[in-house]
C-alpha cells in the first residue's frame, strides 16, 4: 500500500517535471516580449500576486483573492439555489412515474443548452449583469442534479418504501429517513457534476459581464497583455475546481452505502 | 374467534403481452386464531408470498378481502409487521438505527431515552449487543435477519408476517434463528402467518399448515394441524412418529403436483393422485 503510494507520487512528480520542461522548451528562444511567458515568469507573477491577494485599487485593479472570492460568491448563490430547486423537483418527479415520463422530454431538451445561451434573455429581463451571471450558474448546475435526483428516487428499491409504508412513517420522516438517504449517492453524483459545470460556466459568464470575478480578471489581464497573470489565473481556476470537487467527493463517501 | 380472516381472496395479474389475466390463486379462505402460528406451504408460483403481501396491505386482492379483528384492512399498517426474505433493512442505517426507526414509529410519544432503552432491549434479545453500530452490509445473512426479527417484534404487532424468513440463511444458522423466533414468539404470542417451502421448518414452528396447489390458479388444498406438543426441539422431532407422518403427508402432497385431497386429509396417503396436465395452460401452447 505505502509503496504503491510512493510510486504514484513519484510518477506524478515526473509527469509534472516533464510538463514544466516542455513548457520551458517551448518558450525559450523566443525573442523578448514575444511568445508565451515561461514557468519562471509565471511563478514570479504568482508569488507577487499571492503576496497581496486582497488589495483593491479600484474597479480594474483588484487582487486575485478578491476576484476568486467574487466568483465563489456567485457560485455559492447560484449553485445552492439550483441544488435546492433541483433536489426538490427531482424528488417530486422521482416519486411520480407519470409526471417523470411527461416532464423528461423537456428536461432532455433543456439540458444540452449551454447556460451562456440564456445570458441575453437574463440581461434583457433582469437588467442586472451580476444577477444574470448568478442565473447562468443556476442554469448550469440545475440539470445534472435534477436528472440524477429524479433517477435516484425513481429507482429506490421497492422494499425500502414497503418498510416505510408498513411503519406508517409520516411524509417528512419518510423523505428524510428513507427517500433522501436511499437516493443520496445518486443525488451527490449529480451535485458533483453540477459544481463542475457551474465552475466552468462562471468564468465565461464573468468574461461577458465584466466587473469582478476571476473570469473578468482573465479577460482584463488579456487586454493588458499580462499573459503571466492570465496563465496564473488559469492555474488558480483549475486548483479551485479540484478543491470544489474534492469537497463533494468527501460528501459522497460519507453518504455512500452498500447493500 | 378468528383473529385474522382471509376471506375468499383471489389474485390476478395482467397477462404477458398485456392481453387477458393470469390468475395466481383463487378463492383462498381460512382464518387464524389469536396467538396462532399458521404456515402456508406450496411450490414457487402458487402465490403464497403474494397472499402475504396482500395481508400486509402492500398489494391488493383482485377479489375478497382481509379482516383483522372484525375490520377489513385497507393498506399497510403497524398492526401487521413483515419479516422479509431479503431482510429489507435500510442499508444506510446501523443495526440500532434500523430498529429505532420501528420503535419510534410504534411509540411516537416516547422520549429519546425510552426509545433507546427499548432498542437496546431488542438488540440484546437477538444477541446483537456490540454490533449496534454496524451497517447491514457488514453483517452475515443470519445476523441481518436477526435485525429483521428484532425490528418486527419491537413494534409489537398484532400479526407477524414471515415471508420465507430463513430462505437466504445458511442451514447451520437457520436452526439457531428459528429457535430465537420461537422464543420471541412464545414471549409475545403474536398471531403469525408464515410462508415457506421448507417442510421441516413448517412442522417445527406451526400450529397449522396450509397447503397450496400449484399455480397458476392455485387453490388452498387443505389445512393440517400439527399436534406435536410444544416446546418442540429439532432433536426430539426427528423421532416423533407424528412428525414423520406429517412430513410424509406434506411431501407427498407437494410431489403429487399439489393435487388436493378428496375427503379427509389422510386420503392422500391412500394412493397417488392423477396428475393434471397443466403444461398447456402454463406455456399457452394449444394442442393441434
Amino acid at each position: 500500500m505505502r509503496q504503491d503510494r510512493l510510486r504514484v507520487a513519484l510518477y506524478a512528480l515526473l509527469v509534472g517535471a516533464v510538463l514544466l520542461g516542455l513548457w520551458q522548451a517551448l518558450v525559450t528562444g523566443a525573442p523578448k516580449g514575444k511568445g508565451l511567458p515561461g514557468p519562471v515568469a509565471v511563478a514570479r507573477t504568482a508569488a507577487e500576486m499571492l503576496s497581496h491577494p486582497f488589495y483593491d485599487n479600484g474597479p480594474n485593479d483588484k487582487g486575485i483573492g478578491l476576484q476568486l472570492l467574487a466568483s465563489l460568491g456567485r457560485l455559492a448563490i447560484g449553485y445552492l439555489t439550483a441544488s435546492v430547486v433541483a433536489i426538490v423537483a427531482g424528488v417530486v418527479l422521482g416519486l411520480s412515474p407519470f409526471l417523470y415520463r411527461a416532464v423528461n422530454p423537456y428536461i432532455q431538451v433543456l439540458k444540452p443548452i449551454s447556460p451562456l445561451a440564456w445570458m441575453p434573455l437574463f440581461l434583457y429581463t433582469i437588467k442586472d449583469s451580476s444577477t444574470a451571471a448568478v442565473l447562468v450558474i443556476f442554469m448550469s448546475s440545475l440539470w445534472p442534479t435534477l436528472a440524477n435526483t429524479a433517477f435516484g428516487v425513481a429507482t429506490i428499491k421497492r422494499d425500502y418504501l414497503n418498510v416505510a409504508a408498513i411503519l406508517q412513517l409520516s411524509w417528512p420522516r419518510r423523505l428524510l429517513q428513507v427517500v433522501l438517504p436511499a437516493a443520496a449517492p445518486a443525488i451527490v453524483a449529480g451535485l458533483r457534476i453540477s459544481i463542475g459545470s457551474a465552475w466552468v460556466a462562471i468564468v465565461a459568464a464573468e468574461m461577458l459581464i465584466g466587473g469582478t470575478g476571476v473570469g473578468y480578471f482573465v479577460w482584463n489581464e488579456w487586454n493588458n497583455l499580462a499573459l503571466t497573470s492570465v496563465i496564473f489565473a488559469i492555474l488558480a481556476i483549475g486548483l479551485i475546481g479540484v478543491l470544489l470537487d474534492a469537497g463533494l467527493g468527501r460528501l459522497s463517501r460519507r453518504l455512500a452505502w452498500s447493500e | 374467534m378468528a383473529h385474522l380472516e382471509i376471506d375468499h381472496v383471489s389474485k390476478s395479474f395482467p397477462g404477458p403481452d398485456g392481453r387477458g389475466e393470469v390468475c395466481v390463486f383463487r378463492d383462498v379462505a381460512f382464518s387464524i386464531a389469536r396467538g396462532e402460528f399458521v404456515t402456508m406451504i406450496g411450490h414457487s408460483g402458487c402465490g403464497k408470498s403474494t397472499l402475504l403481501n396482500i395481508i400486509a396491505g402492500l398489494e391488493r386482492a383482485s377479489a375478497g378481502g382481509i379482516v383483522l379483528e372484525g375490520r377489513e384492512i385497507r393498506g399497510a399498517g403497524m398492526d401487521r409487521m413483515v419479516v422479509f426474505q431479503n431482510f429489507s433493512l435500510m442499508p444506510w442505517m446501523t443495526v440500532a438505527e434500523n430498529i429505532r426507526l420501528a420503535v419510534r414509529a410504534a411509540h411516537p410519544a416516547w422520549s429519546r431515552r425510552q426509545v433507546a432503552d427499548d432498542v437496546a432491549r431488542y438488540v440484546a434479545m437477538v444477541g446483537l449487543t456490540g454490533a449496534e453500530s454496524k451497517r447491514p452490509a457488514a453483517l452475515s445473512g443470519g445476523m441481518r435477519q436477526r435485525v429483521g426479527l428484532a425490528r418486527a417484534f419491537s413494534t409489537q404487532p398484532k400479526v407477524l408476517l414471515l415471508d420465507e424468513p430463513f430462505a437466504q440463511i445458511d442451514a447451520l444458522t437457520r436452526g439457531v434463528i428459528q429457535d430465537e423466533l420461537v422464543r420471541m414468539w412464545e414471549a409475545s404470542r403474536n398471531t403469525v402467518f408464515m410462508v415457506t417451502h421448507d417442510v421441516d421448518e413448517a412442522i417445527l414452528l406451526s400450529d397449522r399448515i396450509a397447503l397450496m396447489t400449484r399455480g397458476p390458479e392455485a387453490r388452498l388444498a387443505e389445512i393440517i394441524e400439527v399436534k406435536i406438543p410444544r416446546p418442540r426441539t429439532r432433536a426430539e422431532l426427528i423421532d416423533d412418529p407424528e412428525y414423520l407422518r406429517l412430513r410424509t403427508h406434506v411431501l407427498k402432497f407437494l410431489v403429487d403436483d399439489g393435487r388436493p385431497a378428496d375427503g379427509d386429509e389422510l386420503a392422500l396417503s391412500t394412493g397417488r393422485q392423477p396428475v393434471l396436465a397443466r403444461g398447456s395452460d402454463i406455456t399457452g401452447g394449444r394442442p393441434l
